[in-house]
């Protein structure tokens, strides 16, 4: 029970992260993912890949100001969970929406540009899932961190791709988009300060 | 109605095959990947939005899958919303530039036009596209009783406006009520149907009943549902669309897969129930039946 103690919050985070993909496929298994399921399994993954990009963005905020020690340790599969999402969104886009046409798929990213911004941020997220070991940060040393900054950009493309994809309603870009904003304002305040100190 | 080369079209065995991978996630990806392959991966080497299996989509798809902003933009939702929406009694109004304008009641207008079976391809601007058989009557027969005048160019059509009983008129972002047109002689097309059923059974709200036009050979946003007045007019109507945002939806929007819009490939589309693309044909594959309509107009202008 000691066990279940000090590992509560990654049981339930890793629960929590999982249980709506376990919810996309059984949807799916039992065709109840609307009339075009496809499109439904885009939609989630990546309204789930974004959103975990935004709790590993905000999981240095919380335990910074809250004092949320515990949740540090969330970080590294929190960014990890966004960058699983983003495959099953990629994949999905590309060998079940595409059959892997990529005559069909290579016509699409010169049109569109919010695939273009959507693949920009993939192919950023790439190298941070690589080097998430702690084989590969013993290895970069201080560049790791610098490497990792890319999670901003990253966030950015992503949300980027969310706004040019929609349509008509953009309650629900214009709401992520507040809460990007906020975490990217705390981050810069303590850059500036750090700077400050520095100078 | 365009068919094409046997040699484009997949082999059925394969598309069907194809289909039953699917059915499991992460393994499925692999096989499609595996079979395609295997095809080549060129544009041709999809189906075509005619063939093959040109069949029905299911009924429970046709009700549950809807775009009606009146409702919602939720295309699962507007079903549920929609559901106590009241169409009896309902008037449409038939005027403008006409001899004969005059009010009908859905009842006596149907009385008056028995509708008879269609099946036509609906092809949506955002890539999904169904095979619905209709209940409807030629929109001609209607106009020439109205008797256009000389003057009259267009037709223009207006969907209900009753913000209490379509919850998504609430939404003012868009410049309510629904409008939509067509240039007179393409309302006067054979293909063009004032709708009020399909699959046998009276329209649902959610499919725009009591009355609603058809236009297969253009997107599905010019098939104005839940129809209150049809006017004969001089000049070109401003749609709903094209108002909102008009680099994007133009007064013709004639299905065309070599005009494409910035969210949604034109090029090809998913035919609710498959899990292949077919390829988009020129006028949703009527071309035979419309093209005469736009002689000596750019087609790339007609979106």
């Amino acid at each position: 029970m000691k066990w279940l103690r000090s590992c509560w919050p990654e049981i339930v985070f890793n629960l929590a992260v999982l249980a709506p993909l376990a919810a996309l496929i059984w949807d799916f298994s039992r065709g109840q993912l609307t009339a075009n399921p496809i499109q439904a399994v885009q939609l989630a993954t990546g309204r789930y890949a974004l959103g975990l990009l935004v709790v590993t963005l905000a999981i240095s905020p919380l335990v910074k100001f809250f004092n949320l020690g515990r949740l540090l340790p969330l970080r590294r599969p929190a960014g990890l969970y966004a960058f699983g999402y983003a495959s099953l969104h990629l994949v999905n886009f590309v060998g079940v929406d595409y059959g892997f046409n990529f005559a069909a798929i290579f016509a699409d990213v010169g049109e569109k540009r919010y695939i273009l911004a959507g693949l920009g941020a993939y192919l950023l997220l790439l190298p941070l899932a690589i080097t998430s070991t702690r084989g590969w940060m013993v290895r970069l040393g201080r560049n790791w961190e610098r490497l990792h900054w890319l999670v901003y950009p990253v966030v950015l493309l992503a949300m980027t791709h969310f706004f040019w994809q929609t349509k008509a309603d953009l309650r629900g870009p214009l709401a992520w988009s507040a809460v990007v904003v906020l975490l990217l304002a705390v981050r810069l305040a303590g850059l500036v300060r750090g700077f400050k100190r520095r100078g | 109605m365009e068919k094409i080369k046997s040699s484009e079209i997949t082999p059925k065995s394969l598309f069907l095959s194809r289909r039953e991978f699917i059915t499991g996630l992460g393994a499925a990806v692999v096989s499609t990947a595996f079979l395609t392959a295997c095809q080549g991966t060129g544009l041709s080497s999809l189906p075509s939005a005619a063939e093959p299996s040109d069949k029905p989509t299911s009924y429970k798809d046709v009700i549950s899958y809807n775009n009606f902003y009146e409702f919602t933009v939720d295309k699962d939702g507007v079903a549920a919303l929609a559901k106590d929406f009241k169409t009896s009694p309902w008037t449409v109004v038939v005027g403008g530039l006409v001899a004969n304008p005059r009010t009908y009641a859905i009842e006596d207008l149907l009385a008056r036009f028995p509708p008879e079976e269609r099946i036509y391809r609906l092809r949506c601007v955002e890539a999904w596209s169904m095979v619905i058989p209709w209940l409807g009557f030629p929109l001609a027969k209607l106009l020439k009783e109205a008797e256009p005048t000389s003057e009259a160019r267009y037709v223009r059509f207006e969907t209900l406006y009753d913000p209490a009983r379509m919850p998504g008129q609430a939404d003012t972002s868009f410049d309510w009520p629904y409008v939509e047109g067509l240039r007179l002689d393409e309302a006067m097309n054979d293909l063009t149907l004032l709708a009020s059923g399909l699959y046998g059974e009276h329209l649902l709200p959610p499919n725009g009943a009591p009355l609603r036009l058809v236009v297969p050979w253009k997107y599905g946003f010019k098939s104005i549902k839940s129809i209150v007045k049809i006017d004969l007019v001089a000049t070109m109507p401003v749609s709903l669309w094209m108002a909102a945002s008009p680099r994007e939806y133009g007064f013709y929007a004639n299905v065309n897969p070599d005009v494409p819009h910035p969210r949604w490939s034109q090029a090809t589309e998913r035919r609710i129930g498959e899990y292949t693309r077919r390829r988009t044909l020129p006028f949703n594959g009527y071309a035979e039946e419309v093209i005469h309509l736009y002689q000596g107009m750019d087609p790339r202008t007609l979106f």
